[in-house]
């Protein structure tokens, strides 16, 4: 098996750490990974703000580096979301379709593809407030959204279950926006920062010691709040535990 | 030329006073959680859900039909049918009918499609003199204020608001804000115009097209006084609101009130048939866009709304900005749909004022995809060249950098890691940075992924071209 791993532009620049840990965990689990250099973005900013024609050359380069992989893996929900379904500023060639199909979101990488039960070394002993983003929940379908009557269930949490010593704590509103949003957070800033401190504040409330989320752009929205009001919490992407490095 | 509404702007500026924004918040959001609890008390509900869906869809799909069916079965029971294609026709049908009948007073129910044809201004301008009964409207109709919400019309008022507006208005004690005393001072004042009114009007809920009768939903009974007090009733009704057949009525009935304030139903669930003896009843079907809409491939289906609200109630946004923040008849994800296809200029920034973060869609009771529909207008405003300029060149920027490696490169080596790294204040401005006004910027790290990526990993068959892109 072999996975193309795409490290969404933000990470690649401000969180290093989080790719290094999501590389390190899949190979940890015998997973062959290779990182294609020339890979940016995946166009969803572009995409997102309606301008299609400025997405394209975005697109038809993550389509380049990422074509000839069974399985393209990332860290990012909103990205993988945006190459599954809204991927289409360019041709829908079968090279595109099948990029489209094949990309996977860490945790659903985790959770249905390898089917992993077990993170040896993997040790949180911390209190922590699971953030599944709005792409993961109501986009990708990796935990159910609290708005519909269905069974419960949690990949992220399913996964996160097998780390020792890890506890969890319950959040008012357990799946509310963040208000990251994308582009959103600078052109409607009140409104977004006040959805970050909101949601900043339930887990703070609730005894949260850490933020963990599959997705670091909310985290990075959510730790500039933190940050921004000297907030005693802290954040931490799901592979850094899943991976054991968390420190 | 009309300006496009800064919906952004007016957030900002409804978010000044926290205490009362938080309020509106938790107001809004127990709304969702009273929802949640009563949708969960039905094990079926997802499946009602679909039902609703699919009968809408299904109406919708064969409208004309059921529109003449409507039509016919109803004048068979003695209502006045009247169509309109829009909103200056609707008001003209409604002022020739109260005109005949020589009504100087008039009581009316709530009704979006009457507050959408902007109906009482049109009708006080002819000197007609109008009594909102619903509390909420009647509120907004003192303070001169559009609806801020579909079903909770003034619920962006705490009652220190009402007090002191009733004051003002209809003389109440001003140091008294006791919500059983406001009430009360509130029927004194209306009771009156009620039972004096010269014709009453309402909206429409639901037409069932069998029997040619119509369904209106109150929790106040003000619609059933102002429909069966005064001998004139008129009902005004978007063409959409058609379902079949009387049993698919329960489907809704059990919807609606459950997910808007999560009651099991209305307090009071209305249906008209016939004009009492003595009276009449007339019908208004408008159109004032719908067709329009319908044709639409991407947003026909919010044609299937019902307008519970619970859209609005859930939307994290609409929370935090108040439904005035719109300018528009409709707000929240429902008006970010809808309002666009009034005039895409004027709303062409709501589309943006949503994170997508996907919520509307799943409360909706009749499943419209509001969170793709958000996502698709972006799309229509792009391609009508009607985005805000600094939206469009930071797009055009951001396209040129993330579609070229070399480029962004060089944004990562020299921007990021040279000058945001040794320069961070040139990105503290908090006029030019919004992202610093309430977080702080994130710090640079001594290397991106990439480069510990070539250091560590680098496979020996991509080596050579990439020291060639470097």
């Amino acid at each position: 098996m072999k996975v193309g791993l795409f490290i969404p532009c933000y990470i690649d620049a401000f969180f290093p750490e989080v790719g290094i840990a999501t590389l390190e965990l899949l190979e940890k689990l015998g997973v062959e990974v290779e990182y294609p250099l020339d890979q940016t973005c995946c166009g969803q900013p572009m995409g997102t703000n309606g301008t299609q024609q400025q997405a394209s050359a975005t697109e038809q380069l993550f389509v380049d580096c990422f074509k000839d992989y069974q399985y393209i893996v990332s860290p990012s929900a909103s990205c993988v979301d945006h190459v599954r379904a809204n991927l289409d500023a360019i041709p829908q060639t079968s090279e595109v379709q099948n990029v489209r199909q094949n990309i996977y979101e860490l945790v659903e990488f985790l959770h249905d593809i390898l089917k992993i039960n077990h993170f040896p070394g993997a040790e949180f002993p911390h209190k922590v407030g699971l953030h599944n983003s709005c792409s993961a929940i109501r986009k990708l379908g990796t935990s159910r959204p609290s708005e519909l009557m269905i069974a419960s269930f949690s990949k992220s949490q399913t996964l996160l279950e097998k780390v020792k010593g890890i506890e969890f704590v319950t959040l008012d509103r357990p799946d509310e926006c963040c208000g990251f949003g994308g582009t959103f957070c600078v052109f409607e800033e009140a409104v977004s920062a006040q959805m970050g401190y909101d949601k900043v504040n339930d887990h703070f409330r609730n005894g949260a010691e850490y933020i963990v989320s599959g997705d670091m752009s909310c985290l990075l929205h959510q730790k500039g709040i933190i940050d921004y009001y000297k907030m005693n919490l802290k954040t931490i992407h799901i592979a850094q535990i899943l991976n054991g490095t968390s420190r | 030329m009309t300006k496009p509404i800064n919906q952004a702007a007016a957030a900002e500026q409804f978010l000044q006073d926290p205490q009362r924004a938080q309020q509106y918040d938790q107001i809004l959001w127990n709304a969702r959680l009273r929802r949640d609890q009563a949708a969960a008390s039905i094990p079926e509900w997802e499946q009602l859900r679909e039902i609703a869906s699919q009968i809408k869809e299904y109406t919708l799909t064969h409208l004309a039909d059921y529109l003449e069916q409507f039509e016919a079965n109803a004048k068979q029971n003695g209502i006045q049918v009247h169509w309109a294609k829009d909103g200056v026709e609707h008001n003209q049908i409604v002022y020739d009918i109260l005109n005949t009948h020589q009504v100087q007073t008039l009581v009316k129910s709530k009704s979006m499609l009457q507050e959408e044809c902007g109906m009482v201004p049109f009708l006080e301008n002819q000197g007609i003199t109008i009594t909102e009964s619903d509390f909420g409207e009647r509120i907004q109709q003192l303070d001169q204020e559009p609806p801020s919400h579909i079903v909770m019309p003034a619920i962006h008022k705490n009652r220190q608001d009402v007090s002191k507006l009733f004051a003002e208005k209809i003389e109440t004690d001003p140091n008294n804000d006791d919500p059983h005393y406001l009430n009360e001072m509130m029927r004194q004042n209306t009771r009156p115009r009620f039972l004096k009114a010269d014709a009453g009007m309402t909206g429409v809920n639901f037409a069932i097209a069998e029997t040619g009768s119509f369904v209106v939903c109150t929790n106040e009974g003000n619609a059933d006084i102002g429909a069966n007090v005064p001998r004139l009733h008129i009902a005004s009704m978007g063409i959409e609101k058609l379902i079949p057949k009387v049993e698919h009525l329960a489907v809704f009935i059990r919807l609606l009130s459950r997910s808007a304030l999560g009651s099991p139903i209305t307090q009071y669930t209305s249906h008209f048939t016939q004009p009492k003896k003595g009276g009449e009843i007339h019908l208004v079907i408008v159109d004032n866009g719908r067709s329009e809409r319908l044709g639409m491939a991407d947003f026909w289906s919010s044609l299937k709304c019902i307008r519970c609200g619970a859209c609005l109630n859930t939307c994290p946004v609409y929370r935090r900005s108040g439904g005035l923040s719109y300018g528009a008849v409709y707000s929240g994800p429902i008006g970010m749909v809808l309002d666009p296809t009034f005039d895409a200029k004027k709303y062409s920034n709501l589309p943006y004022a949503s994170t997508l973060c996907g919520s509307c869609g799943d409360v909706c009771p009749v499943k419209i995809d509001l969170p793709e529909q958000i996502y698709k207008w972006r799309r229509v405003m792009a391609e009508k060249k009607l985005l805000s300029l600094p939206r469009r060149e930071s797009m055009k920027a951001a396209g040129m950098v993330l579609g070229n490696p070399q480029l962004y490169r060089f944004a990562e080596n020299v921007i990021l890691q040279k000058v945001m790294k040794y320069f961070p204040l040139l990105f503290s401005s908090k006029i030019l940075n919004p992202w610093v006004r309430h977080r702080a910027l994130p710090t640079v790290p001594e290397q991106t992924f990439k480069q510990w990526y070539i250091k560590n990993r680098q496979p020996q068959n991509t080596q050579k071209k990439t020291q060639k892109n470097l």
